[in-house]
């Protein structure tokens, strides 16, 4: 059974919560059978790996084209070199929507706030749909808000590390308190990952390593694609309670904290 | 005579050379070895342990956790890049290389219509990065000489990178202004007392102008860095802790730089058929130990393999760490277009630097990628060259003026 869950961002409804990326695959003809058994349709393509010369073909080539594109700013150290390949991709054709990356440690790969709070805000006046890419923190999150971002996505581990939900208790306060979409992105490892973050109410999650690395990505693709529906479904059929010690409704009796209300 | 730079890495390599890393090694016993392999992120110490004898019998198991590391932070893209050997003319006498100034070979530099004519042969083999050489001759083919050609490649190229003597930070400055992103610096040996004897002349004798020269690249402006030691030079495991040091203090300084080593193997010199100069020998099992040790300690730099080695070897390194091969090789000057080839051998140029041992095409290396389960990457940077010159449209006019 299916429930009608669509998500809708930049204008564009989906069906799918689980974006895919095109990095680190043998090859790229893998792509568009990842994106079946996937069932993604929001895929990101680092730019800087795009060879616009078209020599040798190009990574463009395998995307199908019911996908929407989400290129990404992969390699930006600064804003204003977001914004330059931004604008890049814009004129390239595909589209407005644009994840911003911007990374100054090349050993950690953390995206760097404030610089990628400044690109959000350019572009977001020029009209394009942004997704920033970002470590959970909530003022950097009000920024990107502010700043005009069409949705935030929070790191859940160090990028490519497959270390899963290391920062859940972070992304846990951007759930509470932003109003965008969180959309987890990098960390992932195991689709069991992917459905936690999910349940806990994230609106989609980005997976590239954890699929492009696997053994079989054409059926680790199918893997995280199930994971990720039913970590939605389990978040939108309400959590049962879960039975801790001590939280047993009580009237106050003697020799207890309250017993002296009696 | 040039002053080091003050905090510059002179410093670190004084400490570097006090911790003994030759000692270190002698003494590591299987116990550190397993404590080292036992850590997630790798100490300081763990890397002389790593290569030392004692970690010869878990070789397969430091090529695993090299091959996951490498898995993990680049996946299955390999970057493919080629050198374009610009001029030979030099100063220098590094007495175990080919192009010194006392080889009697013919010289030659590329002017510009050659330079525009070997980027168009070689641009059109599918490839977007280029590594640009000269020898060491400031007079003839010094900055300003760089300079004009980078500007040339940068029409044809995505990401043009320099292999060229040791320059100020202004000369630099003049590079990437002109459209080089990267800087290649092979330190040769870190061991001063011996480098001072292996160049024996020339600009290049200043250790420290060249130890620093990385640095100052980064000063003016260059995104990355590649270092190197001329693996056979003296102790390789010394040479390879100095060059691990260079790369891991660099990151620490200056942490949006991306650094890369490479790890080329001195190859006995042959002069006149009577051999030149004999280095140490660095045989498969240590390249690959000093390979798989560098990728456990350094998860994040880029590892970047000539064809100074054969295609079978480069083919099994593949999964040890390596993330940038070069292909379509030609490492005499002007190899590339038919013109300037023939206008080479008229010129009597024809003397290589050194011998090459994988003649594999851009085409035929892509194809051995791909059956070995690996992405032959083309680009991997747009904001350097625009390498637009042949493109027409929106795209063309955006890369051009991004």
């Amino acid at each position: 059974m299916s429930y009608s869950d669509e998500f809708t961002i930049g204008g564009r409804a989906l069906k799918s919560r689980l974006f895919i990326g095109t990095g680190k695959y043998g090859n790229d003809s893998m792509i568009p059978q990842i994106a079946e058994s996937s069932g993604s349709e929001v895929i990101t393509v680092a730019l800087r790996r795009v060879d616009f010369s078209n020599a040798k073909g190009n990574v463009m080539q395998q995307i199908p084209k019911h996908m929407q594109i989400l290129p990404n700013t992969s390699g930006a150290r600064s804003a204003d070199e977001a914004v330059r390949l931004a604008r890049l991709a814009r004129a390239s054709g595909v589209g407005d929507w644009i994840k911003i990356e911007v990374i100054s440690d090349t050993r950690h790969l953390l995206p760097d706030g404030y610089e990628t709070a400044k690109a959000t805000e350019i572009l977001a006046k020029e009209g394009f749909v942004v997704l920033p890419y970002m470590n959970p923190d909530l003022y950097v999150a009000r920024d990107l808000v502010n700043a005009g971002a069409a949705a935030v996505m929070p790191l859940g581990a160090p990028i490519g590390s497959n270390r899963g939900l290391a920062t859940r208790e972070m992304i846990g306060i951007l759930l509470e308190e932003i109003e965008l979409p969180i959309i987890v992105d990098a960390g992932i490892g195991k689709p069991s990952q992917a459905c936690e973050a999910m349940e806990m109410g994230a609106a989609a999650c980005l997976v590239n390593t954890a699929i492009a690395t696997a053994g079989d990505p054409v059926r680790m693709g199918a893997a995280f694609g199930e994971a990720v529906r039913a970590g939605r479904n389990a978040y939108l059929a309400g959590l049962g309670r879960v039975l801790g010690k001590g939280a047993e409704a009580s009237s106050p009796e003697e020799g207890t904290l309250t017993g002296f209300l009696k | 005579m040039y002053t080091p730079l003050e905090d510059g890495f002179a410093a670190e390599l004084k400490r570097i050379e006090s911790l003994n890393v030759k000692a270190i090694a002698e003494n590591a016993t299987e116990d550190d070895v397993r404590a080292a392999l036992g850590r997630t992120f790798l100490r300081e110490e763990d890397f002389p342990v790593l290569l030392s004898p004692a970690a010869r019998p878990f070789l397969e198991v430091i090529a695993r956790r090299a091959q996951d590391e490498t898995m993990r932070n680049f996946g299955r893209g390999i970057q493919l890049f080629t050198p374009l050997y610009l001029a030979n003319f030099c100063t220098n006498r590094c007495v175990y290389c080919g192009f010194s100034t006392k080889r009697d070979i013919k010289r030659r530099m590329l002017n510009l219509d050659e330079v525009e004519a070997e980027a168009k042969a070689i641009a059109a083999t599918g490839l977007r990065k280029i590594l640009a050489l000269t020898g060491d001759d400031p007079k003839r083919t010094g900055a300003a000489y760089l300079a004009g050609c980078i500007r040339v490649l940068a029409g044809y190229f995505s990401s043009v990178g320099i292999e060229v003597p040791s320059m100020t930070v202004e000369e630099y400055a003049m590079q990437v202004a002109a459209g080089a992103d990267s800087m290649t610096m092979f330190q040769e040996t870190y061991n001063h007392a011996r480098y001072l004897d292996l160049h024996p002349g020339g600009p290049k004798r200043d250790f420290y102008f060249r130890l620093d020269a990385p640095e100052r690249a980064l000063m003016g402006g260059f995104r990355a860095v590649n270092l190197g030691p001329l693996l056979g030079l003296t102790d390789w495991r010394e040479d390879m802790a100095a060059v691990a040091a260079h790369a891991r203090w660099l990151m620490r300084k200056y942490p949006e730089a991306e650094i890369s080593i490479s790890l080329p193997r001195m190859r006995p010199h042959t002069e006149g058929g009577e051999v030149a100069f004999v280095p140490e020998d660095i045989t498969d099992a240590i390249l690959v130990q000093a390979m798989v040790a560098l990728r456990c300690y350094l998860p994040q730099a880029g590892i970047t393999l000539s064809t100074r080695e054969p295609a079978w070897l480069r083919d099994r390194l593949l999964p040890l760490g390596v993330t940038r091969v070069s292909a379509g090789v030609c490492t005499a000057v002007g190899g590339h277009d038919p013109d300037v080839s023939k206008a080479t051998e008229e010129s009597g140029e024809d003397k290589p630097q050194f011998d090459i041992s994988d003649g594999r095409s851009v085409d035929e290396m892509s194809s051995d990628l791909l059956r070995l389960g690996y992405q032959p990457v083309f680009s991997d940077w747009l904001l350097g060259g625009s390498g637009a010159s042949e493109l027409t449209g929106g795209v063309a006019e955006a890369l051009r003026t991004a």
